[in-house]
C-alpha cells in the first residue's frame, strides 16, 4: 500500500533540498528534478484501483485533517505526474539553452507538482484552498521565468485573475465553514444534506464554483489563459495547459459538484451550456492565431468546454466521456506544447509565419506534431477521436442532439486550425519562410526526443486500449461520481 | 561600515541598540508559541522586521554583506526541511504522517517549555522559514529593477552595480 503523504513530502521536500545542495554543481537539479518526478510517476501508477482515507497526524475525520485516495484522485494523480515525468525529462535540455537558472526552476516546478497532488488528495476544504494556492503561486512564477515584458505583464494578468478566483473560493469556503462549522469535505456535505437549503449556501456555490471555473478557464473566465500559456517555458505550457488547469480547476469543480453540494439538472444544464460555449467560442478564436503557442492556448478553452459538456450530462456515458476527453487532453496538449517548444528550440519563433518544411528537417518532432494534432482534431485511430464520440455518443442518447450537433462543428473547427498548422509548419510554407535558416535547422537532441515519442505512443494506444482502460481506471471514477453525496460521506466519515 | 549610506546617525544609533531587543522578543514570540498568543510565523515575521529596519538605517550593502542572499536562501530552504522532516519522523516512530511523537504532559509543572511535544520545533522551523523568506522578498524588492532597452522591458538585478 502506497502511504498517500509521499505524495506531498516527496515533491516538497526536493523543492526544498534542489536549491541547497545544487548551487555549486551544474548536473545536479537536472538529476534530481527527473529522479523526482519518475519515482512520483512509480507511485501514482501503484495507486490503481486502492480507495483509502488517511488520518493526518491520527486524528479521526471531521475533526482533523484528512487524505481521500478514490478512482477520481488516483486518475488525476496519474495525469499529474506522468506530464511532470514527461516535463522534466524535456526541461534537461530545452532550458540550457533559453534560460539560465536551473535550480529555482526545478524547485519551482516541484512546488507545483506537490501543490497539485495535495490539491487531488486532500479531504478538506481549506486544505485543498491552502494546495491550490502553493500551486498557483509557484505557476505565476513559471510564467514569468524569462523575465522579458510580456512574460511579466502575463504573469502579471494571471496573478491578478488567479488572485480574484482565489479570493473568491476563500469567501466561499468561509461561508461554508459558517454554516456549518465544519472544514472536512465529507462532513460539511453531510450537514449540507440535514439542514433546509437557503440562499446563503446557494450564493457560497456560486462563488466557489466561480474561483474553480476560473482556475479551469471556461469561457467567461478565459482571459488570463491566452497570455499565461504561451509565455511560459514549453515544459512548463504543457504542465499549465494539460495538468493544471485540470487539477485545480475541472478536477475541484467535478468533486465540489458531485460530492459535496450534490449535482441537480439546474447545475447540470449551467455546465453544459458553459461547455458549449466554450468549445465554440475558444476553437473559432484558435483559428485566427498565427502564433503557434497561443493557438494551442486557445484549444485548451475549447477542449475544456468539451470535458465539462461531457460530465455535465450526468449520465455514466457522458461523465466517461468528458473523464475520458481529460486524459486524453492532457496527453496530446502536452504532446502539442512540447512540439511547439522544440520547433521554438530550433527556430527561434512561434509565427507560423516564418516556419515551413519542417517534415525534412525535424522528421520526429514533426511526425509527433502530425499525430497530435489528429488526436486533438478527432480523427479515428487515434484517442481523441474516442472520447469525442464518447461524449457526441452521450448527447444524442441523453436526447440533446443539438449539444451532440455544436460538438461536431468544435470538432470541424479544430481540425480546420490545425490543419493551418500543419500546413504553415510542417509540410508546406509560411509567407516568411526564410531559406537560409532553414538549412540550419536541425532535429532537436535525444532528451528531447524522447518525451515526444513516449505520448505519441500513448496518443496512439490510449485510444485503442479503451476498452482495457475503461475496466482499470475509469469505472471506479464513474463510481465516485455516481454515487454522489451519500457515497463520498460514508467512505470519508466511514459509518 | 559605509558612514555615507543610510539613513542620519541617529537612526543608526537607535536602531544599533534595538536590533538585539527585536530579535529576541521575535525568539521569545517563537519559543512560546504553543503556551501564549504567537507561534511560528509571527516570530518569524519580527526575525524579518529586524533585518528590514538594519537595512532601512544602513542601506542594503551592509545588510548583504553581513548575511547575503545565499545565506538567506539555505536558512529558507533548511526552515522547509526541518519542518516536513519533523511531519515525516512521525511515520518512523509512531507510523503516522505528523503524529507528535515526543512526550507531551500537562503544562503546569517547571517544565512548561516542553510540554507540546514537536509543537515549539514546528514553531521554529516556521520562524527559521518565514524570516528567511520575508527578508528575501524585501531584498529581492529592493534589488531587482525593470530597465527599458529599445521599447522591451526586461528585469535586471542592480547589486553588482552597486558593489564596483
Amino acid at each position: 500500500m502506497v502511504n498517500l503523504p509521499l505524495f506531498i513530502i516527496i515533491p516538497f521536500g526536493m523543492a526544498f533540498f534542489i536549491p541547497m545542495v545544487s548551487r555549486k554543481i551544474k548536473w545536479v537539479p537536472d538529476v534530481l528534478g527527473n529522479i523526482t518526478t519518475f519515482i512520483l510517476l512509480i507511485l501514482s501508477l501503484m495507486t490503481l484501483n486502492l480507495e483509502y482515507v488517511y488520518h493526518i497526524g491520527g486524528w479521526k475525520a471531521p475533526f482533523g485533517i484528512v487524505l481521500v485516495l478514490d478512482g477520481l484522485s488516483c486518475l488525476l494523480l496519474i495525469i499529474i505526474n506522468l506530464i511532470s515525468f514527461m516535463a522534466t525529462l524535456f526541461s534537461v535540455e530545452y532550458l540550457e539553452k533559453l534560460y539560465t537558472s536551473k535550480l529555482r526552476y526545478y524547485s519551482l516546478f516541484l512546488l507545483m507538482v506537490g501543490g497539485m497532488n495535495g490539491t487531488v488528495l486532500s479531504g478538506d476544504l481549506f486544505n485543498l484552498f491552502v494546495f491550490m494556492e502553493i500551486a498557483s503561486i509557484a505557476s505565476y512564477a513559471l510564467v514569468a521565468f524569462g523575465c522579458q515584458a510580456s512574460e511579466l505583464e502575463a504573469s502579471f494578468k494571471y496573478l491578478v485573475m488567479g488572485n480574484v478566483g482565489s479570493l473568491l473560493v476563500l469567501y466561499a469556503i468561509a461561508l461554508l465553514y459558517g454554516k456549518t462549522g465544519s472544514l472536512n469535505m465529507a462532513d460539511v456535505a453531510k450537514i449540507l444534506i440535514n439542514i433546509p437549503y437557503d440562499n446563503l449556501i446557494a450564493f457560497a456555490f456560486v462563488l466557489i464554483i466561480s474561483g474553480f471555473m476560473i482556475k479551469s478557464a471556461l469561457v467567461p473566465f478565459h482571459a488570463w489563459l491566452p497570455d499565461a500559456h504561451p509565455s511560459a517555458p514549453s515544459p512548463i505550457s504543457a504542465m499549465l495547459s494539460g495538468v493544471v488547469i485540470k487539477a485545480l480547476g475541472v478536477y475541484v469543480v467535478i468533486r465540489l459538484i458531485f460530492n459535496l453540494f450534490g449535482f441537480t439538472p439546474l447545475i447540470s444544464n449551467v455546465l453544459i451550456y458553459m461547455g458549449v460555449i466554450s468549445m465554440i467560442f475558444g476553437v473559432c478564436l484558435a483559428v485566427l492565431q498565427w502564433d503557434l503557442k497561443r493557438l494551442l492556448a486557445y484549444h485548451s478553452i475549447s477542449q475544456m468546454g468539451y470535458v465539462f459538456t461531457g460530465i455535465g450530462l450526468g449520465t455514466p456515458l457522458g461523465i466517461l466521456g468528458g473523464l475520458f476527453h481529460l486524459f486524453n487532453h492532457s496527453l496530446f496538449k502536452s504532446l502539442l506544447f512540447l512540439n511547439a517548444g522544440s520547433i521554438e528550440y530550433e527556430i527561434g519563433t512561434r509565427d507560423l509565419n516564418k516556419m515551413g518544411l519542417l517534415y525534412k528537417k525535424m522528421p520526429i518532432t514533426s511526425f509527433a506534431t502530425f499525430i497530435s494534432s489528429m488526436s486533438i482534431s478527432g480523427i479515428p485511430p487515434f484517442n481523441g477521436f474516442w472520447s469525442k464520440f464518447i461524449i457526441i455518443l452521450a448527447a444524442i442518447k441523453a436526447g440533446r442532439p443539438i449539444i451532440a450537433f455544436w460538438a461536431v462543428i468544435g470538432s470541424i473547427l479544430t481540425l480546420s486550425s490545425f490543419s493551418k498548422v500543419l500546413k504553415y509548419s510542417i509540410y508546406g510554407k509560411g509567407e516568411k519562410f526564410n531559406e537560409e535558416k532553414w538549412e540550419k535547422i536541425k532535429e532537436v537532441g535525444d532528451l528531447m526526443i524522447v518525451p515526444l515519442i513516449i505520448l505519441s505512443v500513448l496518443c496512439i494506444f490510449s485510444g485503442l486500449l479503451l476498452y482495457g482502460m475503461t475496466e482499470g481506471i475509469f469505472s471506479p471514477v464513474i463510481n465516485v461520481l455516481n454515487g454522489g453525496v451519500v457515497e463520498y460521506i460514508n467512505k470519508v466519515l466511514g459509518s | 561600515m559605509n558612514e555615507e549610506k543610510g539613513m542620519s546617525l541617529i537612526v543608526k544609533t537607535v536602531t544599533r541598540w534595538l536590533k538585539g531587543f527585536i530579535f529576541l522578543f521575535g525568539a521569545y514570540v517563537v519559543i512560546f508559541g504553543h503556551l501564549s498568543p504567537g507561534g511560528g510565523f509571527p516570530g518569524g515575521v519580527v526575525f524579518a522586521a529586524t533585518f528590514i529596519l538594519i537595512t532601512l538605517a544602513f542601506g542594503k550593502e551592509y545588510v548583504l554583506r553581513k548575511i547575503g542572499k545565499i545565506l538567506a536562501s539555505e536558512l529558507d530552504s533548511l526552515g522547509a526541511i526541518l519542518f516536513l522532516l519533523l511531519a515525516t519522523l512521525g511515520i518512523y516512530f509512531t507510523g503516522i504522517f505528523f503524529s507528535n511523537f515526543i512526550e507531551k504532559f500537562h503544562p503546569t509543572g517547571n517544565f512548561k517549555l516542553f510540554s507540546a511535544g514537536i509543537i515549539p520545533l514546528c514553531n521554529i522551523s516556521i520562524g527559521m522559514k518565514v524570516g528567511a523568506s520575508l527578508f528575501m522578498v524585501f531584498i529581492i524588492l529592493s534589488v531587482v529593477r525593470v530597465v527599458f532597452e529599445d521599447g522591451k522591458g526586461k528585469l535586471i538585478t542592480t547589486e553588482k552595480k552597486d558593489k564596483k
